[in-house]
């Protein structure tokens, strides 16, 4: 019922949403990101975070420090948080909570599928796996040669299953068909997720639905830049992109007949929300296109936490989360290789 | 008091104890009341106990928001004391008599406003009670503000109690001669 959930949300869900308020409060601020960007060593990172969240756990960490060390106990945070969140919550709430995983889930897979498929070391690469996204048996994945096979040795037990009719196929695995793969994957995900969530209705289907368009168009926008000069054709980058969004359907349209960097961006343009994203890089340039997508979507993921009374905030946080930690990372990136002075390219700040 | 058909709606209605009127509008004050300041209060409870986990110092604070919920079972419960004041027992004679059963119903009446008031009152100030537990976590100069909503929020129940009381005035007896 539409403006009604403040009657009935607290009951499940207002010690949670309460919850993920304050860790929010919680995450790094404007003068935060000043400070570490002023430091020298990655020492003094680990001192100036020991008086965030982050603290206790860096605190054991024996120098000296690498930046995968750090950034691996920051995400460790947001497993613990996230888990704290999951073992309270009850449905449909747990549900959401589930599904913010899977898209973890689909990235170690194809993780662990391409790492395979060019003869990595399984442990190695499972230590590179993003902890959210981990499930029981996932080191089998490896064992896999096509695509029927992962599915019916692995994947049938996990969440993902469902996902997967849209992409069995007896052919070998190479680099082209694991994307392929991780595509139609994602793309079932999405459509799955944005169900899920009209389904929820109220406040929640609202928002989430608008963050998961934004997330499916900028996937078809990366898709299409992606796939410029490779031999996919233009049909089957259609398949890849999902069905709703703004872009959907006439977007995709153009979208599928791009040729270059330049068409996609006029294509694009023609959505006045996206428009903004577009003015912000030249032409030509491509590769900061990432950064003012991130940029976007952290201005929208924060707007979520104005409403109350919905789940979409739980959403946010993960990401938000997540947009944090890849700012630690170049931070610590550049002060590891001394490259101060780029600091500032990098990182979104968030508050 | 005369009735058209004696196996009529307008009969029985007719033909009910001014008295049943009066209990259940006394019923419906306290216990709609009632209702109305709980839901409030698990309400603004569960953002409350949520948000204080990161923000301790904000728990006794809010504690005003849940005290303002517990206002409106308050003003039920005096309600309730009032109306049953007005109860005064009248002989069988004259117990169907206008001035019985305009008693009876404005006592209903009133129980209905104070019952209903406060229950979406009460709804009113958990739900802003909650937002104020939340937003004062993260910013402790928005408490006050939203105090003041609050107040004009618990303000509501008190339109009910008023005029509830005005109308349980009508109330009154035949007095056996």
């Amino acid at each position: 019922m539409y403006g009604f959930e403040a009657l009935t949300f607290n009951i499940h869900g207002g010690f949670l949403e309460a919850i993920v308020r304050g860790f929010r409060s919680g995450m790094l601020t404007t003068a935060d990101y000043n400070n570490l960007s002023q430091c020298e060593t990655l020492d003094d990172i680990k001192m100036h975070l020991s008086a965030t969240d982050y603290g206790p756990y860096l605190q054991n960490e024996p120098s000296p420090l690498h930046t995968t060390n750090i950034v691996e106990r920051c995400t460790q945070k947001l497993v613990d948080d996230y888990n704290s969140l999951l073992v309270q919550a009850t449905e449909p709430l747990s549900k959401f909570l589930e599904y913010i995983t899977y898209g973890y889930i689909i990235d170690n897979v194809v993780l662990i599928v391409t790492g395979a498929l060019h003869e990595r070391d399984v442990q190695e690469l499972l230590e590179k796996c993003h902890p959210l996204g981990m499930f029981d048996g996932i080191a089998t994945v490896a064992a896999a040669h096509n695509m029927a096979e992962l599915y019916r040795l692995v994947l049938v037990d996990t969440p993902l299953a469902p996902y997967f009719s849209g992409c069995i196929t007896s052919e070998d695995l190479d680099d082209m068909n694991i994307e392929i793969m991780r595509n139609t994957l994602y793309k079932a995900y999405l459509e799955d997720f944005y169900t899920f969530c009209k389904k929820l209705g109220g406040a929640t289907g609202e928002l989430m639905c608008d963050l998961l368009a934004f997330e499916a168009d900028r996937r078809a926008v990366n898709i299409t830049i992606n796939s410029i000069g490779t031999e996919l054709t233009r049909d089957d980058r259609r398949k890849l992109y999902s069905s709703f969004g703004l872009l959907y359907p006439y977007g995709h349209e153009e979208l599928a007949l791009c040729d270059d960097p330049d068409q996609v961006r006029a294509a694009v343009e023609k959505y006045p929300p996206y428009q903004p994203i577009f003015a912000k890089i030249e032409y030509g340039e491509s590769q900061m296109l990432d950064k003012a997508f991130y940029e976007e979507e952290v201005k929208r993921l924060i707007l979520t936490f104005e409403q109350q009374f919905h789940y979409a905030v739980f959403f946010a946080y993960v990401r938000l989360r997540e947009q944090e930690i890849r700012n630690l990372m170049w931070i610590s990136e550049c002060v590891a290789q001394n490259q101060k002075n780029r600091i500032h390219d990098g990182i979104v700040m968030i508050f | 008091m005369r009735a058209a058909d004696s196996s009529s709606w307008r009969h029985a209605l007719l033909y009910i104890s001014p008295y049943t009127f009066a209990a259940i509008g006394i019923a419906i004050s306290i216990g709609v009341s009632v209702l109305g300041a709980s839901w409030g209060i698990y309400v603004t409870g569960s953002s409350l106990i949520g948000a204080a986990i990161k923000a301790p110092r904000i728990t006794s604070k809010n504690l005003i928001s849940v005290i303002f919920c517990e206002a409106v079972a308050i003003y039920g419960v005096i309600v309730a004391i009032i109306l049953q004041t007005k109860l005064e027992s009248v002989t069988r004679d004259y117990q169907h008599t206008a001035e019985s059963m305009r008693a009876g119903y404005s006592i209903f009446a009133s129980g209905i406003i104070v019952g209903f008031a406060n229950l979406v009152c009460g709804i009113c100030v958990g739900v802003i009670g909650s937002s104020c537990a939340l937003s004062d976590a993260q910013n402790s100069t928005l408490f006050v503000k939203i105090l003041v909503i609050e107040i004009f929020g618990s303000a509501l129940g008190l339109f009910g109690v008023i005029v509830g009381i005005i109308m349980s005035a009508q109330a009154t007896w035949p007095k056996a001669t």
